[in-house]
């Protein structure tokens, strides 16, 4: 195991105080905080070798270019990927999932087939799939919650058919934090012939991920919900299925020859990332990942296990308080809760007067919180800096909560 | 200043006219994104005056109290003066220190009231 409070002395936010009070960051399926190591990175970039990529012949371009493509090898060694050029730099994990929609799936669905998507997606891989489906006149299938808030793998089989072209799920439910049998998803996705796209937002930076024993097709990520800067998402594509794939953003640097009226575009992946990219954040995300690494994606999952455990236990001590959530066992690192007669932003206000910092709300989800019949929820989502006495802070938060609250609602 | 001041949790505890009119001049829906809160609101028109206002919706304590003091203060008003209701007043009407994310929790039931009498004007 590794010590979480060494740890915290890493990332310089944590001498902040919120209202008084040492920081309590529990906000993490949203966005993580960063080392000093991806800080120093982004300095050093822009204080030592900043110069545009893939054009210069001066020795910093040189240089950043050696960077930024060593960054692409980092990637794919980190999620296991064949090779670089399976790795594409966006803007995004959002931006990851609409170049796939656009540039892939658009080419494969016609009128009357159909993309199966989970009742526990992000907007970010719902919406796109909204869009092209209403385009081409196909269904969008949801695979329904299981009565235990797990993904319902009979009415998933049941629902593919040769009519499914795309199937597209979350590994891990950024709301209830369950984790899906992505490895089986594609296996049966497989089997009627379909592509398997996977979110990965919410489980790659919180466990080891090897897109080739997924075996899905596609995957997508942002760097800075694993350490990484803002303004970096990835998208792994199998090579062949990105050789199928047309760009959707055309200009600079994604071209080989250009004439007045027409040009060609160079292979994957420099074909779908036109313009200058965002070179120190790609250069500066390799930190972050070797930060990961030293301390160990095993450790870290384990580590939020426990986490998730005492923090059911404790809020559970609290009549009726409800954490709405799977069996622990299919669970990540993230507690979602209702105070009764409590609304979320009101609990998140007090946690936050605590200098407890916590989600409230839909979360960016709108039909699945709809669905569990609440109109917000209140959210804590755990990380490798995360402490049992983060938790500790959170539940006075959550008397000072009650003490508030349960007067007036008397 | 605490935010949950007696004031604020003795409307949101008992909110003043939070139900919706028999037959109201005018209904308006407003969403909340950010959040999911919805508000609907009501008013009763006569002789260019606000005669009887209601509101039904889910919400924050802030939202909740918001339209209930919001409701006291338009009864009775005429309906022009809405168009001079500012969030500033509404805001000093709370008397408690917003961050700009709560302020638009507590702004929702204004945006509604001054939507309704758009509406009104257009019918």
């Amino acid at each position: 195991m590794f010590d979480q409070k060494k740890i915290k002395k890493e990332f310089p936010i944590f001498s902040r105080k919120i209202n008084g009070k040492p920081l309590v960051y529990l906000d993490n399926a949203s966005t993580t905080q960063k080392p000093e190591c991806v800080l120093d990175a982004l300095t050093n970039y822009y204080s030592s070798h900043n110069a545009n990529i893939h054009r210069g012949i001066h020795q910093l371009s040189e240089e950043s270019t050696v960077a930024y493509e060593a960054a692409r090898k980092r990637v794919a060694r980190f999620i296991h990927a064949r090779k670089s050029d399976e790795i594409i730099f966006t803007k995004n994990c959002t931006d990851a999932i609409n170049l796939v929609a656009k540039g892939f799936a658009s080419q494969i669905i016609g009128k009357g087939d159909e993309i199966i998507i989970s009742a526990f997606e992000h907007h970010s891989n719902l919406v796109p799939w909204q869009e092209l489906t209403k385009a081409k006149k196909a269904g969008l299938k949801v695979v329904p919650l299981a009565k235990d808030l797990t993904f319902d793998m009979n009415a998933y089989k049941r629902m593919l058919s040769t009519r499914t072209k795309m199937v597209c799920m979350t590994a891990q439910s950024n709301v209830l934090g369950t984790v899906l049998p992505i490895k089986k998803i594609v296996q049966e996705a497989h089997k009627v012939g379909a592509y398997v796209l996977v979110d990965g937002a919410q489980s790659v930076g919180h466990g080891k991920t090897n897109v080739q024993s997924l075996g899905c097709d596609f995957f997508a990520f942002s760097a800075h919900k694993m350490l990484g800067p803002t303004g970096v998402g990835v998208l792994y594509g199998r090579y062949d299925l990105l050789e199928k794939m047309v760009p959707v953003i055309f200009g600079g640097d994604m071209v080989t020859i250009v004439e007045q009226h027409s040009a060609q575009y160079q292979r994957p992946p420099y074909r779908f990332e036109a313009g200058t990219p965002n070179i120190a954040d790609v250069i500066a995300f390799v930190a972050a990942l070797d930060y990961l690494e030293k301390i160990g994606l095993d450790a870290i999952h384990a580590h939020e296990q426990k986490l998730t455990t005492y923090a059911r236990t404790r809020f559970s001590e609290y009549s009726g308080v409800n954490i709405v959530a799977p069996p622990l066992e299919y669970s990540g690192g993230i507690v979602s809760f209702i105070v009764p007669s409590v609304h979320p932003h009101d609990v998140a206000t007090v946690f936050n007067q605590e200098g407890v910092a916590i989600r409230s709300g839909l979360h960016c989800a709108e039909p699945l919180v709809r669905s569990l019949g609440v109109d917000a929820l209140c959210r804590m989502s755990f990380y490798l800096y995360t402490t049992q006495e983060d938790i500790d802070r959170a539940v006075r938060a959550l008397q000072k909560t009650r003490q508030i609250f349960c007067r007036a609602k008397t | 200043m605490d935010l949950y001041s007696e004031i604020i949790l003795d409307h949101y505890r008992n909110p003043h006219h939070a139900r919706l009119l028999q037959k109201p001049s005018v209904r308006v829906k407003e969403h909340n994104p950010l959040c999911g809160d919805t508000i609907e609101l009501d008013l009763l028109i006569q002789n260019d005056h606000i005669e009887n206002a209601g509101f039904k919706g889910t919400g924050c304590a802030i939202s909740q109290a918001s339209a209930s003091m919001l409701m006291d203060m338009l009864i009775g008003k005429k309906v022009g003066s809405v168009k001079k209701l500012f969030s500033k007043q509404v805001i000093a009407m709370l008397g408690v220190p917003l961050s700009p994310a709560r302020a638009k929790c507590a702004l929702l039931p204004l945006v509604a009231a001054k939507h309704a009498i758009l509406k009104l004007n257009l019918q």
